[in-house]
């Protein structure tokens, strides 16, 4: 990675505030993780703000999206999982018996790395969570597929052919058209696994605008390798190294004073 | 690229990539000459064929010969003396002729060899005419006189012909009229019939005795009886109408034979044909054959009987084999636990397909037929017994006893189509608060299905050619009604069908003319082969355009 350094004006749209002074969405106290045997995440404790963009950064397999997919137990598919210790979303644990599952991910929408729409129309696309929440209302349907579209800033690309397959959009646009996916049925949290990986910088920059847009609504959640997009979309950044959370703090702190030598070795591009 | 030269020959890979194009050409080489054996043996039967007069050397004297060629080949004098031919051939090899003399109730037999150098002279007249009969076979023969309304007119040739052509065809419409009647009609009244028997029956049975449902079956009874009298004598009128016209003929021997145009289905000179008639005459025997109901003993007329038997049951099997094998796929590959038991599982699924077909057969005859069969007789039909409904071979248990067969290959497809499903995608689904089951029902299974259409591609061009189960289960060689009709409940799987696979094995090899029959078993072949390909081309159609719809694999 080319970073050196973080120019301090891509943090000017950003509150300086401290974490004690957010409403806290979700919360992660002493959590572990291992596949099997092996263990991935060591007692991490996190707070993550509401309405807020975190981002998580860390070298490849350190264990930033086995955290994020836990917290809306997107890993309750792969066998042979331990976890232990706690996460909460809005103070309660998620991996109760009595969470529902389909419930907790209707609150907590996930977006990943590679644009994965469904092999039907654009509009069927978005309105397809809108459906499993059994809205059969069809001007109701069509209102938050147009909604969301236009939150995802693709309304203005896509408004006049919606009858589309969504295989016919280009790999940015899938993108949005996922995140259009994930925002139409008003979710609390969006999670996004470096969504912004597998585009070209305008498409990047489009995703980052709407990341921008998204969390003034949303408590948006994102994974990036790219040092500038943390900088430029998060109000606060999580350092992540070998399953243990490093650091964490407001993204303008993190990258200009990191408090530890890990953090600040991995920012400035001495590893990683 | 320099370094290339150094690479061997062997290296290269260039003879592998010559073996396998060669074991590809071999194999498309059988394939085809398969195809175009049948296709030229089976298609050539319908080619209206020359007449032969043939002046015949034959014990000290000459004798007249009238008939096709049927085949020619060359043997060996030698071969012929042993086979006491009392000739002193001065050639070492000579051609020999199977010649079909047809006449079947005139000679006794209908073919008789003849060898080149005896043949002292051929011709081809024009005035030889072909009777395609319903029994008996061929008839050959010059035309002698025209019996119409007792009145017998002898005339020239040409009007004779004209007046006889004119004949065939009313005695065709005739044929067509009493056809309609015995068929549908009177079929109708039958099984209506049968239906009050079996209502009283079940009324004894019951030990119910309602005077008022009585005299009801009895009223419709004596309906019935009425309608019946009715069309018997609309029937008497039309047979003894068709028996009106007689046809008079001499044969080779010169004896004159008389022959009731009721027995005659078609009438041609094909040595005075043209091209075009001749084609015309092809394509109308081409289109008589998949149209026809079959006659003596199969050997002759169509076998329209037997495709749409074939297809009832190949589509029955559909309907069946797909949910068993996409349940038992979906289940094996998404729900269970994956491990030593369905391991195990799926390595028996593997084995089903390598079990020999007939123990189907016999599974089917043993359980189907005689333990589910027998027990839903008992239970919902005992007023027909002892003659079993359900509990003998029929269209139901042909179309089970084959979907068992094939189930292991729709698992398979379906277990492999599923298993290709991107990972991401289901993900996608579930993240948006879908259930397993839903996503599996709103998104993998519409992306699996063109591989479940991929396996019962596979079960469709099994199950179609397969015979050896289905004559243990249901095929027979002459069906009196198709499985599908007017009569309510219109689709009777407890009948019993035909099917060309079997027909094949009936014709060439169970009837008493194997002789006449044989280029039958190639055209009934050739018709096996298109039903299957016509019946693969539409599932592959259907499967194009689900692929179209969920092309994302690719991508
Ligand atoms: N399904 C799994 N089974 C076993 N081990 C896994 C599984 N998924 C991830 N791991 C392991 O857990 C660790 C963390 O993986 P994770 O995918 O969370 O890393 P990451 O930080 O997202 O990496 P990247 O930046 O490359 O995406 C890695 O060592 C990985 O090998
Ligand atoms: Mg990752």
């Amino acid at each position: 990675m080319a970073t050196t350094s973080i120019s301090s004006d891509l943090f000017e749209n950003q509150a300086s505030r401290s974490i004690d002074q957010e409403d806290i969405c979700i919360t992660c106290e002493d959590f572990s993780l291992s596949y099997g045997t092996k263990q991935a995440l060591f007692d991490i404790n996190l707070k993550i703000p509401t309405n807020r963009a975190t981002a998580f950064i860390g070298p490849s397999g350190c264990g930033k999206s086995t955290l994020l997919r836990c917290m809306n137990r997107m890993n309750d598919l792969i066998d042979g999982i331990n976890i232990s210790g706690q996460m909460k979303l809005h103070g309660k644990d998620i991996n109760t018996r009595d969470v529902n599952v389909t419930e907790l991910r209707q609150q907590v929408g996930m977006v990943f790395q590679k644009p994965n729409p469904f092999p039907k129309s654009i509009f069927e696309n978005v309105a397809y969570g809108l459906r499993l929440q059994g809205i059969t209302n069809k001007t109701e349907i069509e209102d938050r597929v147009e909604w969301s579209l236009v939150n995802s800033a693709l309304w203005g690309e896509v408004g006049d052919r919606l009858q589309d397959n969504a295989f016919s959009l280009s790999g940015g646009q899938q993108q949005r058209l996922v995140i259009a996916r994930a925002i139409a049925v008003r979710p609390q949290v969006l999670l996004l696994d470096e969504p912004a990986s597998a585009l070209d910088p305008i498409s990047t920059l489009k995703i980052e605008e709407l990341i921008a847009e998204l969390k003034s609504q949303y408590t948006v959640v994102i994974v990036t390798h790219n040092m500038q997009q943390a900088a430029r979309v998060s109000d606060y950044t999580a350092f992540l190294y070998l399953g243990k959370l490093i650091e964490f703090g407001p993204t303008n702190v993190l990258f200009t004073a990191p408090g530890e030598r890990q953090t600040e070795d991995y920012i400035t591009g001495r590893y990683g | 690229m320099t370094d290339n030269k150094k690479i061997g020959f062997f290296q290269s890979g260039t003879p592998w990539v010559w073996l396998n194009a060669g074991a590809v050409s071999i194999s498309m080489i059988m394939v085809i000459g398969l195809l175009v054996l049948i296709a030229v043996r089976g298609l050539g039967h319908f080619w209206p064929k020359a007449i032969w007069q043939i002046e015949y050397e034959e014990g000290g004297g000459i004798t007249t010969l009238i008939g096709e060629r049927a085949k020619t080949e060359t043997v060996s004098a030698r071969q012929l003396r042993e086979a006491g031919v009392k000739y002193n051939f001065k050639e070492e090899f000579v051609e020999r002729t199977l010649l079909k003399i047809g006449n079947r109730d005139v000679y006794g037999f209908d073919f008789r060899l003849t060898v080149a150098p005896l043949e002292k002279s051929v011709s081809l007249p024009e005035e030889l005419i072909v009777l395609e009969r319903t029994e008996w076979g061929n008839f050959y023969g010059e035309l002698v006189a025209v019996k119409e309304d007792g009145v017998i007119t002898q005339a020239g040739v040409e009007e004779l012909w004209a007046k006889l052509s004119s004949r065939v065809e009313r005695v065709a419409e005739l044929r067509e009229r009493i056809g309609d009647i015995e068929k549908s009609e009177i079929g109708a009244i039958n099984f209506k019939m049968e239906k009050l028997r079996l209502r009283t029956r079940a009324m004894e049975l019951a030990g119910r005795d309602d005077a008022e449902e009585q005299a009801e079956i009895a009223g419709t009874k004596a309906q019935l009886d009425a309608d019946y009298d009715a069309l018997k004598t609309r029937l008497d009128v039309l047979y003894a109408d068709i028996r009106r016209d007689a046809v008079t003929l001499r044969v080779m021997t010169g004896e004159e034979v008389s022959i009731n145009l009721s027995k005659v289905v078609k009438a041609t000179r094909p040595n005075a044909m043209s091209i075009p008639t001749k084609i015309q005459h092809y394509f109308g025997n081409l289109i008589d054959f998949v149209s026809d109901d079959p006659r003596e003993a199969n050997t002759e007329g169509g076998i329209f009987p037997a495709i749409f038997g074939t297809v009832m049951m190949v589509l029955l099997m559909s309907v069946i084999v797909t949910p068993f094998g996409v349940i038992a796929a979906i289940y094996l590959r998404e729900y269970a636990k994956q491990g030593f038991v369905t391991r195990l599982v799926r390595i028996s699924v593997n084995n089903l397909a390598g079990v020999p077909s007939i123990v189907y057969g016999v599974f089917g005859l043993g359980f189907f037929v005689y333990v589910l069969g027998g027990n839903i007789d008992q239970l919902f039909y005992p007023e027909a017994l002892p003659s079993p409904t359900f509990g003998s071979g029929g269209l139901m248990w042909a179309s089970l006893t084959l979907a068992l067969l094939t189930v292991p290959v729709v698992i398979v497809a379906t277990e492999e189509g599923l298993a290709r499903i991107p990972r991401a995608v289901r993900e996608g689904s579930l993240a948006l608060g879908a259930t397993k089951a839903e996503t599996l029902w709103r998104i993998v299974i519409p992306m699996a299905s063109p591989a479940m259409m991929t396996g019962l591609i596979l079960a469709v061009a099994r199950a179609a050619g397969e015979v050896a189960p289905l004559m243990l289960v249901g095929a027979v060689k002459l069906a009196p009604s198709l499985p599908l009709d007017m009569n309510a409940p219109f689709l009777h799987l407890e009948r019993k069908f035909m099917h060309l696979g079997f027909h094949i094995y009936d014709v060439g090899f169970q009837s008493p003319n194997v002789e006449a029959a044989r280029p039958l078993v190639y055209a009934t072949a050739l018709i096996l082969v298109a039903v299957i390909i016509l019946l693969n081309l539409s599932a592959i159609y259907i499967r194009n355009h689900l692929r179209e719809k969920y092309r994302t694999l690719e991508q």
